[in-house]
């Protein structure tokens, strides 16, 4: 047996089971991991133009706390998922408005405003962000997200344009 | 320098006993009618593989036991191909566990020293049908519903236990979540904690006996 070229009766078998196994392992395998991370590749990212409140409503030098819900489809659930911010109204001007996401730059807890502090707060690990959402003190790395695209609308709404994560 | 390595390993691992006991132990002359346990535990190592595979979208409860189903069989990459194989292979092996139990009774292998390896064999097979009949409710549409109606009302006509064992079976005396959750746990959990403990021991019977000699006419 040992040293000629053919191949032994044992070692077809062992090749044959190896390839034959290979080959059921990569059919059902590679399958299998498209399936686990189907949600990761699936595309989200809706856009919508979402009103947070009248202009009038708005003070000047005043946080505006808002909040909206979307609605998504998740596997065979629909889920709504909140988000939120504040607008700060700087002039008369609705160009001259900034709006806030009032999700934490830290760990993406939701901060509140606090008047007494002159800053919103975040629950989570204290972190304290200037009314202009500059970060204060705390372990967040930035300061928070900024809606940058909005608009005052005829009924003198203002919307700001949200993109789904 | 992998020689060493494997030989370290193997004085204190013993794979090459390992290797001889499971694969290159002597055996009488073979037909394939010898292969069919070995094909019932590849089945249940596929349907514990696909199985797990599907817990992760499915849902037990009857709110969305349904609905995450038919989300894996049109929402999810591959997830006819998983829900396929374990639908299929659950018939497939049933077929095969009891083919096996026919040929080792018309070879006559359950005699001795063999009685033992035949009765854990009967808990095999007991516990094999366990899986799908538990299985069958998980899908929760009219058919699992209708046939686990009748299967746990059979099971309620018990002279004097019937009426506990159906409370138990459904966890209540209607079919409810309860029986949806109690199924899915059978199904996941105990069952097949069972059949793995039951298979360790029918292996490790069948090693220490080795294959029988199927009987010739003088016998
Ligand atoms: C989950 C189900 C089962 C698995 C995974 C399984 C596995 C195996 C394997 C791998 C063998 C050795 C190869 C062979 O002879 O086919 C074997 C032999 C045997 N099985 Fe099973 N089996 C199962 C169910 C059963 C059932 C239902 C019975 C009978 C009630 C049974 C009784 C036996 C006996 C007596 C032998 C020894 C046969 C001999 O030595 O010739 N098994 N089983
Ligand atoms: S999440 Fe806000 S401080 Fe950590």
């Amino acid at each position: 047996m040992s040293g000629s070229h053919e191949l032994s009766r044992r070692d077809f078998i062992k090749v044959t089971t190896g390839i034959v196994g290979g080959l059921i392992g990569a059919v059902v395998g590679l399958p299998a991991i498209f399936y686990l991370i189907d949600p990761a590749l699936q595309e989200g990212g809706k856009e919508a133009w979402i009103p947070i409140g009248k202009f009038e409503d708005m003070q000047v030098g005043v946080p505006y706390p808002f909040s909206f819900t979307r609605v998504q489809v998740n596997g065979w659930e629909r889920t709504a998922s909140s988000f939120g911010g504040y607008a700060i109204r700087k002039s008369d001007s609705p160009d001259d408005l900034l709006v806030l996401n009032s999700r934490c730059t830290h760990l993406a807890c939701t901060v509140n405003w606090h008047a007494e502090s002159d800053a919103y707060i975040c629950p989570c690990h204290d972190a304290k962000f200037s009314m202009e959402g500059e970060v204060l003190d705390g372990p967040p790395p930035r300061a928070l997200d900024i809606y940058e695209e909005h608009r005052l609308t005829d009924d003198g709404l203002i919307e700001i344009f949200f993109k789904e994560g | 320098m992998w020689n060493t390595i494997y030989n370290w390993l193997d004085e204190r691992l013993g794979f090459n006993e390992l290797y001889t006991n499971l694969l290159d132990r002597p055996e009488p002359k073979t037909t394939w009618w010898n292969t069919l346990g070995s094909a019932s535990m590849f089945l249940f190592i596929m349907q514990g593989l696909t199985g797990i595979f599907l817990t992760v979208y499915y849902t037990p409860s009857p709110d969305h036991a349904y609905d995450s189903i038919q989300y894996i069989m049109e929402g999810v990459a591959f997830g006819w191909l998983i829900r396929g194989i374990h639908h299929w292979g659950a018939t497939l092996m049933v077929i095969l566990v009891f083919v096996h139990m026919l040929r080792v009774f018309f070879t006559a292998s359950f005699k001795f020293p063999r009685e033992l390896t035949w009765l854990i064999g009967i808990g095999l097979f007991l516990t094999t049908l366990g899986m799908g009949f538990t299985g069958y409710l998980l899908p929760w549409n009219q058919k699992a519903y209708w046939a686990t109606t009748v299967g746990t009302q059979i099971a309620g006509t018990v002279p004097f236990l019937g009426e506990f064992i159906l409370k138990a079976l459904r966890g209540g005396p209607e079919l409810s979540a309860l029986t949806l959750q109690r199924f899915f746990s059978a199904h996941i959990w105990i069952i097949p904690a069972l059949l793995a403990g039951l298979m360790g021991v029918h292996l490790y019977l069948i090693i220490k006996h080795g294959e029988s000699h199927f009987p010739t006419k003088e016998d």
